[in-house]
């Protein structure tokens, strides 16, 4: 079974701060790591592989930093990276970015499943998947927490839904999503460890994949950000003083009419 | 590309303050950009020496915008119930359309929806287009994306508004990618800007940590998946005229490449907790379990629901499915008691829009209290008791 899954490296949001007073995120060693989500998509992708034989390769488009996460997902069961990293990428939307990991993908060789993360801790839209699949023209299952079954042709996968769970049937080639629920991601291995520092990354540009100039980057996206700022609060901040007693006794008064 | 004039910058700093990116730094008296650099744009409004612009090759727009006129509302409905965030759409929907003077209509998508189509009406839809179709009775993408876009196809709305919902996230994208436009992801706000009549879109990121504003410049429909419980639904109206369309696709189009097995529906608390009128919510400072429980005592007697912030939850002391905020549900009750909640970003844009707030920490300054229409500094383990036997007395009086 071939499967590629596709990484993200993302600043570590634990870390992301919004200084109040010059409304800047506050990035003091803020680290870029491995979005969460595709660490549980690639996990997934070497268990398959450890059941039913195959290759994981991993697939990035981002800077040339990005290499480093390529690495420890060698290091953690990976077979192959490629970054796809170009100057004319920088400021894609999910249009664009879709685009340009399809137009990699279909360089990569063929392949039975392509797992991504639900959603980057960054930009946060849950888009790349369902359009990555679309640009690909095959099925896609979003927020897969459990794959039962896998055969040559097909796989039964559950998907979480917002009152329940869905149990799916889906033919082979596919593209899924997967939440934090589907497994618990291991550590490197030591072997895994030797072999990422030795691997030769594969790198893609724009001519690489052979892209319409047109359809990357800022220049190829749909949408625009027109502003950013921080998420203001509207309080009215009335703060009921005294003693504990008729702090309460105040709050009782307050509360009485809305019940 | 940001471009720099290093003949006009006076190395001040200013763009390096403003960059929520890091993405721009002064080295050796001049500004540099770096590869985080998303565009957006901040920087070159607040240089006052006018060293920074954006070359912009601009996307070219696609046939004639004018072409496209109405906005749709993606009426989600599923195992026979319409979602709420449907008619919290058809809210906001009737407000830009009334500001774009364009009708309103609703798209309903399953499988025997008798009666939902009259009932969108009433929440404000002028026309429903209506495609019922057992193909349509569980959720594919295959099927719901493709039905979408060929009644977008045909029609060509100015503006899709979907819930983001599992159902709106997972196939609505796919809807976007075929129409070859431009989609913005859990929006908390919409508005219509006065120059040119284009959806402004507001939605968070970064984990909440920031809001963005995005427009649509050069393609349409302009589609978005809004958050639910953000936005108001209007007052039912049964005696509400509307044209109900039943919409006949080609039944290739509804043939989905995935199966649905079986469908299960369970965690039915969690869905309490978004339609509860009260919300009493604690946080670490309930120390533990025990402490926890007085929640659960004080939301009983108010008949109430509970929820957590996720610090409790990771602690181990209320399940998942209590948790509020950015990983967690939201909730918009008419009033939500927070009782030992710091009041991180992430906490908040899960809760910010109840009615009423009401915040309870002994740290005065508490960032929950920035959001709070009350505010009480003091020990959750003295106030909360006492407001316990308060409404008990109430109750038994
Ligand atoms: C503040 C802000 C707001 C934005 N809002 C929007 C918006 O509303 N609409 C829009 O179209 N764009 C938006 N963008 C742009 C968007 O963040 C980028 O297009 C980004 O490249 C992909 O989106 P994401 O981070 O949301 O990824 P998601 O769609 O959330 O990622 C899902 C999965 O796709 C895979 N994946 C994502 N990116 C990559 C990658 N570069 N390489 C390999 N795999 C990847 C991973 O498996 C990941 O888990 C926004 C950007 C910013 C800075
Ligand atoms: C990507 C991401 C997603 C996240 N998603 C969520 C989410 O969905 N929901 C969420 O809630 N958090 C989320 N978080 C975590 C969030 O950043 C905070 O860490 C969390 O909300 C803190 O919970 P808390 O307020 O209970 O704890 P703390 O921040 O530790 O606050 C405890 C508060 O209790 C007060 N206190 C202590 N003892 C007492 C007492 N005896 N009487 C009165 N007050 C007392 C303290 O003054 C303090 O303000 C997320 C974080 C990240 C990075
Ligand atoms: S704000 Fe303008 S002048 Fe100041 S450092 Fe930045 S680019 Fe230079
Ligand atoms: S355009 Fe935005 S991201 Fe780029 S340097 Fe300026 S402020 Fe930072």
């Amino acid at each position: 079974m071939k499967i590629i899954v596709c990484v993200k490296q993302v600043p570590d949001a634990k870390d992301v701060r919004l200084d109040p007073k010059t409304n800047t995120l506050s990035r003091e060693g803020v680290q870029a790591i491995m979005n969460p989500y595709d660490r549980h998509a690639l996990e997934e992708a070497v268990r398959l592989k450890e059941l039913h034989g195959g290759t994981v390769t991993v697939v990035s488009m981002g800077p040339p930093q990005a290499e480093e996460m390529l690495r420890e997902a060698v290091s953690c069961g990976a077979d192959e990276a490629v970054l796809v990293s170009d100057r004319a990428f920088a400021g894609a939307d999910t249009w664009a970015t879709t685009y340009t990991l399809s137009q990699a993908i279909k360089k990569i060789d063929d392949f039975d499943l392509i797992l991504c993360g639900k959603q980057a801790i960054d930009g946060d839209t849950a888009q790349v998947g369902p359009g990555l699949a679309e640009r690909l023209d095959i099925p896609f299952v979003a927020y897969v927490r459990k794959i039962n079954d896998c055969t040559a042709n097909t796989i039964r996968a559950e998907r979480l839904m917002d009152d329940g769970y869905d149990l799916l049937e889906v033919g082979l080639p596919a593209l899924f999503t997967v939440v934090k629920e589907i497994n618990e991601p291991r550590i490197p291995s030591l072997k895994g460890k030797m072999k990422a520092k030795k691997i030769d990354i594969a790198k893609m540009t724009a001519a690489d994949i052979e892209a319409d100039p047109e359809q990357l980057g800022l220049k190829g996206s749909t949408t625009q950000v027109v502003r950013v700022f921080s998420p203001e609060l509207k309080g009215e901040r009335a703060m009921l003083g005294g003693t504990s007693d008729e702090q309460v006794a105040q709050l009782y008064e307050k509360l009485s009419p809305l019940l | 590309m940001l471009q720099i004039d290093v003949e006009a910058c006076i190395g001040c700093g200013v763009c390096e303050s403003t960059c929520t990116f890091g993405a721009i730094k002064v080295e050796g008296g001049v500004a540099v950009v770096g590869d985080s650099c998303t565009l957006c744009g901040s920087c070159v409004d607040v240089c006052e020496v006018g060293a920074l612009s954006i070359k912009r090759e601009e996307k070219a727009t696609q046939g004639n915008l004018e072409d496209w006129s109405g906005v749709w509302v993606y009426a989600e409905c599923r195992h026979g119930r319409i979602a709420p965030v449907a008619l919290e759409l058809l809210g906001a929907g009737r407000k830009l359309a009334e500001k774009r003077g364009v009708a309103l209509s609703a798209v309903l998508l399953g499988s025997k929806l008798n009666g939902m189509a009259e009932e969108l009406i009433a929440y404000g839809a002028d026309k429903v287009f209506v495609v019922d179709d057992p193909a349509l009775a569980s959720f594919t993408d295959d099927a719901y994306g493709n039905a979408l876009s060929a009644l977008a196809k045909k029609n060509k709305p100015e503006i899709i508004l979907a819930g983001a919902t599992a159902i709106g996230r997972s196939f609505i994208p796919r809807v976007a990618t075929t129409l070859a436009t431009g989609l913005t992801a859990d929006c908390t706000n919409l508005a219509i800007r006065d120059e040119d009549g284009a959806l402004l879109q507001t939605r968070p990121a970064f984990g909440g940590n920031i809001m963005a504003t995005i427009v649509c410049p050069h393609t349409r429909p302009q589609i978005s998946t809004v958050r639910p419980l953000v936005m108001k639904p209007l007052a039912r109206d049964a005696g509400r005229k509307g044209e109900i369309i039943a919409a006949n696709l080609d039944p290739n189009t509804l043939k989905p490449r995935v199966k649905v097995l079986e469908s299960v529906v369970e965690d039915l608390d969690r869905v309490n907790l978004s339609e509860a009128d009260i919300v009493v919510a604690g946080g670490r400072g309930l120390e533990n379990e025990k402490g926890f429980a007085m929640i659960r005592e004080l939301a009983d007697v108010l008949g109430g629901a509970v929820a957590a912030s996720r610090a409790a939850v990771d602690s181990g002391w209320i399940p998942y499915p209590h948790q509020v905020g950015q990983t967690g549900k939201t909730v918009a009750p008419k009033v939500y008691i927070a009782c030992g909640i710091s009041g991180a970003i992430q906490h908040l844009v899960g809760m910010q829009s109840a009615d009423t707030i009401i915040a309870i920490n002994r740290d005065a300054d508490a960032p929950i209290f920035d959001v709070a229409t009350y505010g009480i500094v003091g020990d959750v383990f003295e106030i909360v008791p006492k407001l316990i036997e308060k409404f008990k007395e109430r109750k038994s009086a």
